[in-house]
């Protein structure tokens, strides 16, 4: 039944719906024939999935249209600041239409509209819930983008001298952001031809094993890259500290200021300085 | 405080640093302990599997103290000796985290024991 009123009712149940979704405010953020045209278009394909699958198990093959234009459409509500529930209504709101629809076609016969009350929400809060679960999996991706950029905004490569890179670290360096402070660091080495990287600490407040295991790989990383790799920052009581950890930090240049580690820069890049 | 996360371990230490300032630890005491308390934290975390930490503040007569916790119900250390020694690690780290945070503080008590986790207390006086 379920079926035949989707192919031979549609125009009735579209008008109907959109009826329907015109009473939710949408605050501009979508327009009345972005909607009308959505709807339209999932009507379509539950036709065409009910057609050659079954509406009891939404992930065959024939739902694939569907299932992928509800990702589709997730996607653009997410984008556009939509939240979760309201994505759902969208669906949701299709149940009164189609319930009409069902009630008159059964006529008379109650056992039959029950039995295709429950296909017809089954099948619906089915969709509804796989709707929302794209909507999280996008909006998760949308913020882990986000924040991943925000990494690289919060550590900017600096070019102090002809050749010459600094890479002011500011906070906690935890695994993730040093892969992303690392990876800009090094192609920023490429594109600018650079011989010396200063990594400066000062904005750390923490060095244990954990951060000097980051350096050391960054030093070496560096120099493998045919550039020289200059640790600045370190102040008083982060070397006392180093020392008690008994961190050997190997090889790696050190200086106190980011000025001392500038002017060892320029020493190695075979300029002089004259105050 | 729970111990389950890298921000968990950001926390720890946010909260040691405070408390070692009310205290009045010099800036280099300071940062001993907190340092000390990153690594006892991570390993918990790392190869305890998660854990707690408890801090505290200890007033004797004449002095005055910060005293850290780390517990875990990890798989604990079978050979003691083996962890505490500089460069020894199961895997990937350094192997000084340990030793190091022996060497960060004034008092360090560990108890551990195959399957029933591990506790380390720490302590550095003002
Ligand atoms: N809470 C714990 N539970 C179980 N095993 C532990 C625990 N803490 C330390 N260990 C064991 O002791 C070893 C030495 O610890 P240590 O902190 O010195 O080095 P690490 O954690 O391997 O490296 P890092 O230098 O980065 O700290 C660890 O590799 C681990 O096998
Ligand atoms: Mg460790």
């Amino acid at each position: 039944m379920l079926e035949r009123i989707l192919k031979e009712q549609r125009r009735e149940l579209l008008q109907q719906w959109t009826a329907q979704l015109a009473q939710v405010a949408t605050g501009g953020r979508i327009s009345g024939e972005e909607l009308e045209a959505q709807a339209a278009e999932l009507l379509k394909y539950l036709d065409e999935a009910l057609q050659t699958g079954s509406a009891d198990d939404i992930n065959q093959p024939a739902w694939n249209p569907a299932r992928g234009f509800l990702e589709d459409l997730s996607r653009k509500r997410v984008l556009a600041g939509f939240s979760s529930d309201e994505t759902a209504t969208f669906l949701f709101s299709l149940k009164r239409p189609l319930f009409g629809a069902l009630r008159a076609a059964a006529g008379k016969d109650a056992d039959k509209l029950a039995d295709e009350i429950w296909k017809a929400t089954a099948l619906l809060d089915k969709l509804g819930l796989y709707t929302v679960k794209a909507f999280q999996r996008t909006r998760e991706e949308v913020i882990g983008r986000q924040q991943q950029e925000l990494l690289e905004l919060s550590t900017p490569v600096v070019r102090l001298w002809d050749g010459i890179l600094a890479l002011p670290l500011i906070g906690t360096l935890d695994s993730a952001r040093t892969q992303v402070v690392m990876e800009s660091l090094l192609q920023r080495l490429v594109d600018d031809e650079a011989q010396v990287a200063i990594i400066d600490i000062t904005g750390v407040p923490t060095v244990d094993t954990l951060v000097a295991q980051h350096l050391m790989k960054a030093a070496t990383a560096i120099r493998l890259m045919g550039a020289e790799c200059i640790i600045s920052g370190i102040r008083p009581q982060i070397a006392q500290t180093i020392v008690h950890l008994g961190v050997d930090l190997g090889g790696v240049t050190t200086k106190a200021t980011i000025a001392d580690a500038l002017s060892t820069a320029l020493r190695m890049t075979g300029r002089t300085i004259s105050k | 405080m729970p111990l389950r996360s890298e921000h968990d371990i950001v926390l720890a230490r946010q909260a040691v640093r405070r408390t070692a300032q009310d205290v009045g630890l010099s800036l280099v005491d300071q940062t001993k302990i907190v340092t000390a308390a990153s690594e006892l934290a991570r390993n918990a975390l790392i190869h305890g599997g998660g854990g707690q930490m408890l801090l505290s503040v200890l007033r004797g007569d004449t002095r005055v103290g910060v005293q850290i916790s780390f517990i875990d119900q990890g798989p604990g250390i079978p050979n003691m000796e083996l962890a505490m020694s500089d460069g020894w690690t199961s895997g990937g780290g350094l192997g000084m985290g340990l030793p190091g945070a022996r060497r960060l503080v004034n008092e360090f008590d560990i108890k551990s024991a195959p399957g029933t986790g591990t506790q380390i207390t720490v302590v550095r006086w003002k």
